[in-house]
C-alpha cells in the first residue's frame, strides 16, 4: 500500500511540474491563434474563441520573418555541422593520444563555456567591422563556434573514452587504416555521443539572441530570435503580439521535432555487448 | 603459414621500464607457442610488438624471414584474439566476421562463401543476424576467432581469450581452440597466465618473468626439468614444495628430518650447505599403502598433518613446518611474484583418495629423492637438471619442434 500511494505522490508531482513547464508554450499557441484585433477585448479567455490562421498568413508574407527563418537555418546548421566535425576529431584526441598540456587545454575550453558572452558583444562588434564580417553569417557562425565547441568536446571525449581501445586495436589488425579504423568502428560507436552534441549545439545556435542581435544590422543575417523583436502588426495600428506568438510557435517546433525523432538515439547505448559485462 | 623470429627484442617505455628485455625466440611454422607468466611480465606486450601495436625498441621481428619491425598492423598479416573479444557492437555476427574482408574490398560471393563457412565452422550459422549484445560470452569468444580464420592468415595470436569465461566454458574452449588449431595447422602465439591452458595447449612453452625468457620447452621440459625456482614453482598445480635444507655427504637434511641418498644426481651437485628442495605434491605418497618393495626406493618420514582436503579423484595433505628466516623470506618474495600467498611455510602433498590419512592425525609419509630438485638458494638455479635430457619431450602434436629444444636465457 506505501508503495501504491508513493507512486502517487510522484504521478501527482509530475504533472504539477508539467503544467508548470507548459503553461508559457499553451498560452503563447493559444495566443497565435487568437483574432490580432480583438484579442484584448472583453473579457479575456485562456483559450481563443474564434480560432484564426490570420496571425500565420501575416507571419509567413513578412519578409522579415521568412528571411530570418532562412539565416537562422543556415547558421544554425552550418554552425553546428562545423562544431561536430572540429569537436570530433579534438574529442578523439583527448580521449585516445597523450600529448604535454592536454589538460591545460581541457580546462581553457571549459574557461571559454564560462565566459560571459556580454563581456564580449562590445569588442566583437567593432573587430567584425573592421573585418568586414559583421552582419554576414560568417559573423554569427565563428562565435556560435567558439562558445559551442568546449561543451562539444567534454561530452563527446565523454563518449570516445567509454570505447574500448581494443576495438580499435582490432580493427587495425584486421587491416584497417588508422582513418577506417575511425570511421568504420570509432564513429558509428559514438553516434550517440556525435547526435547529442549535435543536437545541444544546434539549440544553442537556434535560440541565441544576444549575439545574433548586436552582431547583425540587417535582413542578410539576422536570425528569428533577433528579428522577433523588430516585429509589428499587419498595421502599425494592431498590436505584434499574436503575430510574435506565431513566429516564435513556428521557431519552437523544430526543437520539438528534433527532440520526439532522436530521444531514443541520444538515450540508448550503442556500445552493449562491445566487451564482457 | 609463416615462421615468427624474435632476435633480442628489448621494449623499454618512455619512463625507462624495461617491459620485455632481449627476449630471442623461435617459432616455427604451424606450432603453437605458449607465452605464460604472472601479471606484469611482459608476455602481452611481447604479443603486442609481434602484431605491430606496439614499436619495438630495439630488436628484430621477422616473419617468414622478413623483417617486420616497421610494419603497420594491416599489412603484417596476422590474427588477432583480444580478451575481450574485441568485437564490433554495431555490426551483427556476419559482418563482424566479414570485416576484415570487406577492408579488402573482396566480391560480395566471396565474402558470404568464406564468412559461411567460416561459421560453420564454429557452429555460428543460426546466429549471423544476431548482434554481439544478444550473444553469450561463448559464442562472443567464437565470432572473434571466426574474424580470426576468415582472413586465412598467416599467423593466430591469442591475447588471454579464456581469462573471461567461466571455469566449465574455459575447459571447453581450451579443447575447442587446440582441435581448431591442429586442423588449421596456423602458427599460433598464445599469451595467458594460467598454467593448466598453458600446459595443456602448447607444443611449446615460453616461461616469462620481469621482460626475461627463463626457459623455452615442451610442457615435459618444464615440469620435468624446470631451469630454475621460478619455472618450477610456476608450472604445476598444486605447486611444487620448495623446503629449505643441507645437502651434506650422502645424506640430506629438510626440516623433516635426515636421509640418506645413494643418488648420483645429488652427488653431482656436493656438499651444500644451504639449499632449497623441491618435491612436486604428486611425488609424495601415503608409506602405509605402499608395498614393501616401493618403500625402499625412497624415504619416509613422520610429520603430523595439519588440514586434509578429500577431493575424490585426490587427497590433499598440509604440514605446516618452521623454516630459517633467511629462506622464509626468499619464497615469499617468489610466491608474490607467482602471484599467490600462502600465509605459513607448509608442505602440500597430493596422495591417493584411498588414504587413511585425516586432519591433525600423525602420518607417515614416502618420496622419492630421485624426484627431488635442488636448487641454489641465491641463484635459483636449479642444481640437478639433466640438460641432455630429452626422453620426456612431448611429440604427441605431430609437430616437429623448430629451435633449440630447451633453450633458456639466465636472469
Amino acid at each position: 500500500m506505501e508503495s501504491r500511494r508513493g507512486a502517487r505522490w510522484w504521478t501527482l508531482w509530475g504533472a504539477l511540474i508539467l503544467i508548470w513547464a507548459m503553461f508559457p508554450l499553451l498560452w503563447m499557441i493559444s495566443l497565435s491563434f487568437k483574432d490580432p484585433n480583438t484579442f484584448r477585448s472583453g473579457a479575456p479567455t485562456f483559450f481563443p474563441k474564434q480560432w484564426v490562421w490570420t496571425n500565420y498568413d501575416t507571419v509567413f508574407s513578412d519578409s522579415l520573418f521568412t528571411s530570418a527563418l532562412r539565416n537562422s537555418i543556415g547558421i544554425s546548421l552550418l554552425a553546428t555541422a562545423l562544431a561536430v566535425v572540429v569537436a570530433m576529431f579534438a574529442a578523439y584526441a583527448i580521449a585516445r593520444l597523450d600529448f604535454p598540456g592536454k589538460k591545460f587545454l581541457l580546462s581553457m575550453a571549459l574557461g571559454i563555456a564560462m565566459f560571459p558572452q556580454a563581456a564580449l558583444v562590445g569588442p566583437l562588434f567593432n573587430m567584425w567591422r573592421n573585418l568586414g564580417i559583421y552582419d554576414t553569417w560568417l559573423g554569427l557562425i565563428i562565435p556560435y563556434l567558439t562558445f559551442a565547441l568546449p561543451l562539444s568536446i567534454w561530452t563527446m571525449s565523454a563518449f570516445f573514452r567509454q570505447i574500448p581501445w581494443e576495438m580499435e586495436k582490432a580493427a587495425q589488425v584486421d587491416g584497417a587504416t588508422a582513418w577506417q579504423a575511425f570511421r568504420k568502428v570509432i564513429v558509428p560507436l559514438a553516434a550517440p555521443g556525435v547526435f547529442t552534441t549535435a543536437i545541444l549545439t544546434f539549440f544553442f545556435c537556434w535560440n541565441e539572441f544576444l549575439l545574433a542581435i548586436s552582431l547583425t544590422s540587417t535582413d542578410r543575417a539576422r536570425t528569428v530570435p533577433a528579428a522577433l523583436s523588430f516585429f509589428t502588426g499587419a498595421s502599425q495600428f494592431q498590436s505584434p503580439v499574436t503575430a510574435i506568438m506565431a513566429a516564435s510557435v513556428v521557431v519552437t517546433i523544430p526543437v520539438v521535432i528534433i527532440v520526439l525523432v532522436f530521444q531514443r538515439r541520444i538515450v540508448a547505448g550503442l556500445t552493449a555487448g562491445a566487451v564482457k559485462g | 603459414m609463416a615462421a615468427i623470429t624474435m632476435k633480442n627484442i628489448v621494449k623499454q617505455y618512455g619512463d625507462g621500464y624495461l617491459a620485455v628485455n632481449d627476449v630471442s625466440l623461435d617459432v616455427a611454422d604451424g606450432e603453437f607457442v605458449i607465452l605464460v607468466g604472472p601479471s606484469g611480465c611482459g608476455k602481452s606486450t611481447l604479443l603486442n610488438m609481434i602484431v605491430g601495436l606496439e614499436d619495438i625498441t630495439s630488436g628484430e621481428m621477422l616473419i617468414d624471414g622478413n623483417r617486420v619491425n616497421e610494419k603497420r598492423p594491416r599489412d603484417r598479416k596476422l590474427a588477432m584474439v583480444f580478451q575481450n573479444y574485441a568485437l564490433y557492437p554495431h555490426l551483427n555476427v556476419f559482418e563482424n566476421i566479414a570485416f576484415p574482408l570487406r577492408l579488402k574490398k573482396m566480391p560480395e560471393d566471396e565474402v558470404k562463401a568464406r564468412v559461411h563457412e567460416a561459421a560453420e565452422t564454429l557452429e555460428l550459422t543460426e546466429h549471423l543476424d544476431r548482434k554481439p549484445a544478444n550473444l553469450s560470452g561463448g559464442q562472443r569468444q567464437r565470432v572473434a576467432m571466426g574474424r580470426a580464420i576468415v582472413r586465412q592468415a598467416d599467423a593466430f595470436l591469442f591475447d588471454e581469450p579464456l581469462s573471461n569465461l567461466d571455469a566449465k566454458l574455459r575447459g571447453q574452449m581450451r579443447t575447442e581452440i587446440a582441435r581448431m588449431q591442429r586442423r588449421l595447422g596456423t602458427t599460433t602465439v598464445y599469451v595467458t597466465h594460467d598454467q593448466t591452458e598453458a600446459m595443456t595447449l602448447g607444443d611449446r612453452i615460453a616461461v616469462l618473468r620481469k621482460g626475461l625468457l627463463q626457459q623455452v620447452g615442451s610442457p615435459h621440459q618444464l615440469y620435468e626439468q624446470p631451469v630454475n625456482l621460478f619455472v618450477a614453482g610456476f608450472i604445476g598445480s598444486p605447486p611444487m614444495n620448495f623446503l629449505p635444507g643441507r645437502l651434506g655427504d650422502g645424506q640430506l637434511e629438510t626440516p623433516f628430518g635426515t636421509h640418506s641418498v645413494k643418488s648420483e644426481r645429488m652427488q653431482r651437485v656436493g656438499k651444500r650447505d644451504l639449499v632449497i628442495f623441491g618435491i612436486r605434491p604428486q611425488d609424495f605418497e601415503d608409506a602405509s599403502l605402499l608395498s614393501e618393495e616401493k618403500r625402499q626406493l625412497g624415504q619416509t618420514f613422520k610429520p603430523t598433518v595439519d588440514v586434509t582436503e578429500w577431493l575424490g579423484n585426490e587427497l590433499y595433505a598440509y604440514v605446516p613446518y618452521e623454516a630459517p628466516a633467511e629462506i622464509t623470506q626468499q619464497l615469499r618474495e617468489l610466491e608474490r611474484e607467482l602471484d599467490s600467498e600462502s600465509l605459513r611455510t607448509q608442505l602440500i602433498v597430493a596422495l591417493d583418495p584411498a588414504s587413511t590419512i585425516r586432519s591433525g592425525s600423525k602420518a607417515e609419509l614416502w618420496f622419492d629423492t630421485e624426484r627431488m630438485h635442488v636448487f641454489d638458494p641465491a641463484t635459483g638455479e636449479n642444481l640437478t637438471r639433466n640438460r641432455d635430457q630429452t626422453s620426456g619431450d612431448d611429440q604427441a602434436a605431430g609437430v616437429s619442434v623448430a629451435g633449440p629444444p630447451d633453450e633458456t636465457v639466465s636472469g
